[in-house]
């Protein structure tokens, strides 16, 4: 079923892309590691691989963002170093990406001719409407739009605005339509529709780079498969040979690793936090189960976007909830605010820092004081020096590095920022403590200290959630996994199953490996 | 007293100088007690105004307020028989629902600030002038009320009591922004909402509070000045209040983005204001042009206060740079 990397198989057209030995390193990281591959005319290439697999630094390299450290990128022959953003273009490669970058203000026609707009009037630099509308037609006609041209950006569905993004690439002359994610937000029928449009651009012999993580789509339009795992092309399938489960072991590269370090075994405590039938906004229609015990370490995986984030946000009272019930030890929770989760000692370590962890233009001790800060005043009037002492504390527990307690949040490392986010929460009593990828962006020294903290908490007694998409760590770091696919937990995995295939399987919508182990589907 | 504090302090001393120098009745009691009268009334405003800003706010139904909350203590008092006690607490109470009012619409139901404020100026006036019928409330010849008279327009030992009712306004809010938790949630707020409440704030009620007590405090100093007029023509009673209060706040370094700004700056913004008011009458400057200098200085005040900070920003990657070598 794997071939092997061979540059190209003998029944492609002539390619007009090729990409030799690219490799490109981050300080620390190999993000793309020796990766060939051919573009030909008109055939559509399925890109595979998990989060953090290189795909977006290979992307990156094709719209000439960032240059590779080494190989060769050959555009109708001719050998280039790298890309610009330039060329890349003018070599017709375009891109639609998962976030949609249309001004939903204007309508179709503005956006796809933004910044190229037919003029009239001469000197008065006019824009003429109606040459505009009559100029986006075909390309609306060719991505196979039921809309006109003039219809605002706004009033369209998701499938649609990204049909005016690949409307936008054709009037580009694109040859190599690079589709970023596409699905992941679309609904089934929505879905379908763009596979079609895909299907129509290989007719119309321009090519299209299709990424996904849902599979069987990948299946349904893909000719043949890329699987990238930890910066390198682990894997090539023709058209005979994708098959749901090909992919999804290349993707992992079962037998690669050894079972990663696992914590040591623990007897798991009462259950802390309890959520029966919660709804989230981002996905009204489903429901989550969650019980975190006392004293565990509760990892939630799951790709980008299954809801893990909207599901924490909601635990800790940000969102209000659509449906179901929490509990904290035994009573239900209101939990109409932040503050009340805060006031029951549930507290979040946030995705995003910098907009929602701390505040920046605060010093180390108003962010750690600013949950907790009436039990720094007297009557009602702040004291310092009390805020400043338990700083203090946590500076030098959390090895805080810093020159004084008054120095500006802002002005520390991202791992010092986000010590100064678990501190605030540590200068209180935790007993839930949800953290949202908490070591994203912090370096490795950083990280194993925030492993370390975590553990002494749930060894402390605290419940601890930790959502991550990186699977090294959820597998070493966890006591317990669940996995999240589309809104829901699709199962939880015990210490004897962890593996990465069972968890990459449950977050794609499967069930985990017989082979090791019952994995318990969620209810 | 921060350092922008300080040298908004040298430019009113500086100022003070040159005119004094000019035309030295500048310097007469009877002028400083009419200029301190002023300062103690638009100052209250001042402060009601920096509570809302510094959450990222603006209240811009000030004026119309003023005018509207005017004549109705005028016609409590003057035509109801209203004990004065009783029409002053009912005024402020209702000063505090308006700026409730205004809080929710912008904390609970997302309204912008400049929207709900905007309406709050059309509606007040148009009710103000409806109330009037479009005439004047005043006082009936020889209607007196001593003590509201001295408290509100009279002098102690020669100073304006609403200099005095300033200068303990502001005590008590200096130590409410500064020294409170209150105080520390707003300057959160200002900074970066969404992180105050992920850190368990209830930002909306603290919002809320800060339209509260801007409300308060501008049905006060309404009172303040109806008694200082006397007599209320609410289609141009308090008329650009609000932006009197507005560049008296950002003179003293607020931020119209929220989250900067300190009390003292408030009340030294408005000082500088009523002094350069002075000035224009005092150097015979023609009045029409009144605005303009106002305009001009707060302009040029800013631009300095920014290109400062540019240059000392510059200068801190300088050295930096310098102590890397």
């Amino acid at each position: 079923m794997l071939k092997t990397p061979v540059p190209s198989g003998p029944a492609e057209p002539a390619p007009f892309l090729a990409l030799d030995g690219i490799r490109k390193t981050y300080p620390g990281v190999v993000a793309l590691e020796s990766f060939s591959m051919r573009v030909a005319p008109g055939e559509v290439i399925g890109l595979v691989g998990e989060n953090g697999a290189g795909k977006s630094t290979l992307m990156k390299i094709l719209g000439g963002i960032v240059a590779p450290d080494q190989g060769t990128i050959t555009v109708d022959g001719a050998a280039h170093e790298r890309l610009t953003v330039g060329t890349s273009m003018q070599a017709g490669i375009a891109f639609v990406h998962q976030e949609l970058n249309l001004f939903d203000n204007l309508d179709v026609a503005a956006n796809v001719f933004l910044g190229r707009e037919p003029l009239k009037g001469g000197p008065l630099r006019l824009v003429d409407r109606a040459a505009l509308r009559a100029a986006c037609e075909p390309y609306l006609k060719q991505v196979g739009a039921n809309f006109p041209a003039d219809a605002p950006v706004a009033s369209l569905s998701l499938a649609q605005q990204q049909m005016v993004e690949i409307a936008k690439a054709l009037s580009m002359k694109a040859r190599l339509v690079i589709l970023d994610e596409p699905t992941s937000s679309l609904p089934v029928a929505e879905t379908d529709k763009l596979l079609d449009v895909i299907a129509g651009l290989k007719k119309q012999g321009i090519s299209v780079i299709f990424i996904s993580h849902r599979l069987h789509e990948i299946q349904r339009v893909a000719e043949r498969v890329l699987v990238m795992r930890d910066g390198a092309l682990v894997g090539r399938l023709g058209k005979d040979e994708i098959s749901h489960d090909a992919m999804v072991k290349l993707m992992i590269g079962r037998a690669l690793k050894a079972r990663e370090a696992l914590a040591p075994a623990r007897q798991p405590g009462s259950v802390a936090l309890s959520a029966r039938g919660i709804r989230t906004p981002a996905y009204p229609h489903r429901s989550v189960d969650l019980d975190l015990r006392r004293g565990e370490i509760l990892g939630l995986a799951g790709l980008v976007g299954s809801g893990r984030t909207e599901l924490a946000r909601v635990l800790f009272g940000i969102d209000r909830r659509l449906g179901g019930t929490i509990a904290l030890d035994g009573p239900p929770l209101a939990l109409a605010a932040a503050a009340d989760a805060v006031a029951n000692g549930i507290f979040l370590v946030p995705e995003d820092r910098k907009a929602t962890g701390i505040l920046l233009d605060l010093p180390i001790a108003q962010n750690i004081s600013l949950p907790d800060l009436r039990r720094h005043a007297r009557r009602f009037l702040v004291s310092p020096r009390s805020e400043a002492g338990t700083a203090e504390v946590q500076k030098k527990n959390l090895a805080i590095k810093a020159p004084s307690v008054a120095t500006l949040t802002g002005t520390l490392s991202g791992g010092n920022q986000q010590k100064v986010v678990l501190g605030k929460w540590l200068a209180m009593k935790p007993k839930v403590m949800i953290l949202d990828e908490p070591t994203r962006g912090i370096d490795i020294g950083a990280k194993a200290e925030i492993y370390a903290l975590m553990r002494s908490l749930a060894d402390a007694g605290v419940a601890v959630l930790m959502i991550s998409s990186d699977m090294e760590e959820v597998i070493g770091v966890s006591d317990r996994i669940a996995v999240m696919h589309e809104g829901r937990i699709s199962g939880y995995l015990d210490r004897d199953d962890f593996s990465q295939e069972n968890v990459l399987l449950l977050a794609i919508g499967k069930s985990a490996g017989t082979e090791a182990g019952a994995a318990v589907p969620a209810a | 007293m921060s350092k922008k504090d300080l040298g908004l302090l040298i430019l009113i001393l500086v100022v003070g100088v040159v005119v004094a120098v000019i035309n030295p009745r500048f310097l007469l009691p009877i002028n400083l007690a009419n200029t301190s009268n002023l300062i103690g009334l638009f100052g209250i405003l001042s402060i009601g105004q920096a509570f809302v800003i510094i959450t990222g706010g603006i209240e811009l139904s000030v004026g119309s307020l003023v005018a509207l909350l005017g004549v109705l203590f005028i016609d409590m008092i003057a035509t109801r028989g209203m004990a004065w006690p009783l029409a002053l607490m009912l005024i402020i109470v209702f000063g505090g629902v308006i700026g409730l009012a205004h809080g929710w619409l912008i904390a609970r139901l997302k309204l912008q600030p400049f929207v709900v404020t905007l309406c709050g100026l059309l509606i007040y006036r148009g009710v103000a002038r409806f109330y009037t019928k479009d005439g004047t409330a005043g006082f009936a010849f020889g209607q007196n009320f001593p003590s509201l008279e001295f408290l509100t327009a009279g002098r102690f030992h020669g100073v304006p009591n609403s200099f005095i009712a300033l200068i303990v306004i502001s005590a008590v809010m200096w130590v409410l922004l500064h020294r409170s938790v209150f105080g520390r949630y707003l300057y959160a707020i200002g900074k970066n909402e969404e992180a105050a409440k992920y850190s368990g704030i209830h930002t909306d009620r603290v919002v809320i509070a800060a339209y509260v007590i801007c409300g308060v405090l501008t049905a006060l100093s309404a009172i303040y000045f109806a008694m200082y007029t006397r007599s209320i023509s609410p289609a141009s009673h308090g008329q650009f209040y609000e932006l009197y209060a507005i560049a008296a706040a950002v003179l003293g370094g607020f931020s119209l983005r929220g989250g900067e700004g300190s009390l003292v700056g408030a009340v030294l913004g408005t000082v500088l204001l009523q002094e350069l008011q002075n000035l224009v009458n005092l150097l015979g400057i023609p009045s029409s042009l009144n605005f303009a200098v106002m305009g001009g200085v707060i302009l040029l005040g800013v631009l300095i206060d920014q290109q400062w900070s540019v240059f000392r920003a510059q200068r801190l990657v300088a050295e930096a740079a310098r102590q890397q070598q």
